[in-house]
């Protein structure tokens, strides 16, 4: 790949850089990211990979844009008010670059569609606000040994862990599982300071550049645990587990399968 | 007793991991995940568990209830 004058100037900070340089930025122009979610946290997450230059971005998602979602989701307008979320996000990536490909998945991703999906990508976010995606994209990282990042925002929290399918430690060595119907609140029931999603999809946007670079340490191995209120980031240390369900020792999770979607019943909760 | 929970040093009165989760303020054992001294417990766990002098703890919420729209 050569790059042109524009695009040398496009990304002169980013070529100026010398843990990216030229090569680096044409890595870069040939990495395929998948964001799951055109929501709080893939919305920051497209735009920043889009103004990268990630050359090849997915963007997965079946809903509209609604006024509720204009408080955190900043890829949608409020003219945008009921288009669709992944067209929305794809016209504001590209504005922002245009040297860039958008494809756009307007699905929900389930046991029988996401291992063809994720197959056109190197690299998947997460942004998604559900456990039966959640996990459901864990798993299916895991059989198709794709890297991916983690991450949730409620009310004031926000966490995050990237993993390695096979090598480091995954969402479900920390959970097994989703937790039972109405134990955890949503996001609609309790609550989200907007911004959360800014930082933290931000986040797993550098944690996807960083992969395609090959610079830097992944958050691997450590779950990152941000709160608003306190200002504080921990990354506190886990460890692939022996009774994981699906990457330990005697896994009981040998093919994809849909968790089930929690009817709405909120018990009185919170983080 | 002198237990560290979420890297804070913590006091407690608790032995029980149920009365633990209580003193702490986790509204239900459905909501977390727990390791105790760098293992995660296993949920059938939870009940038969207590805590000692010196224990590290640290919860791990699920974050992400929705339902279906990203
Ligand atoms: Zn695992």
């Amino acid at each position: 790949m050569e790059l042109t004058d524009t695009q040398i100037e496009r990304y002169s900070r980013h070529i100026i850089l010398e843990e990216v340089g030229l090569a680096g930025q044409e890595r870069l122009l040939s990495a395929r990211v998948l964001i799951v979610g055109a929501g709080g946290l893939g919305s920051p997450a497209a735009l920043y990979l889009a103004a990268a230059g990630i050359g090849t971005i997915g963007i997965v998602d079946a809903d509209t844009v609604d006024i509720t979602n204009l408080q955190r989701q900043i890829a949608h307008r409020t003219a945008d008010l009921g288009r669709e979320k992944v067209i929305s996000a794809a016209e504001k990536m590209s504005a922002i670059n245009p040297d860039i490909t958008v494809n756009t998945h307007r699905l929900f991703l389930q046991a029988d569609n996401i291992a063809e999906v994720i197959d056109g990508y190197d690299f998947v976010i997460d942004g998604t606000d559900n456990f039966a995606a959640k996990f459901l994209i864990n798993d299916a990282c895991h059989f198709s040994r794709k890297a991916y990042v983690h991450a949730g925002i409620l009310r004031f929290d926000g966490q995050m862990m990237t993993v390695l399918p096979g090598e480091t430690a995954c969402l479900r060595c920390i959970f097994g599982g989703p937790p039972p119907p109405g134990a955890v609140p949503s996001c609609s029931q309790a609550g989200v300071l907007g911004v959360l999603g800014g930082v933290l999809g931000t986040l797993q946007a550098t944690e996807a550049v960083k992969h395609a670079l090959g610079q830097g340490t992944l958050l691997t191995n450590a779950l990152l645990k941000y709160n608003a209120l306190d200002l504080s980031f921990r990354k506190v240390p886990v460890r692939r587990n022996p009774i994981c369900p699906l990457c330990g020792d005697a896994p009981t999770i040998t093919d994809l399968h849909d968790e089930a979607l929690p009817v709405c019943d909120l018990k009185e909760a919170r983080p | 007793m002198n237990v560290t929970v979420n890297g804070k040093a913590t006091e407690t009165e608790a032995i029980a991991l149920g009365a633990f989760l209580t003193e702490q303020r986790v509204k239900s054992p459905d909501q977390v995940s727990i390791e105790l001294n760098g293992r995660i417990l296993r949920r059938e766990e939870f009940d038969s568990t207590t805590i000692s002098e010196g224990d590290q703890i640290e919860f791990f919420y699920f974050m992400g209830g929705g339902r279906g729209a990203y």
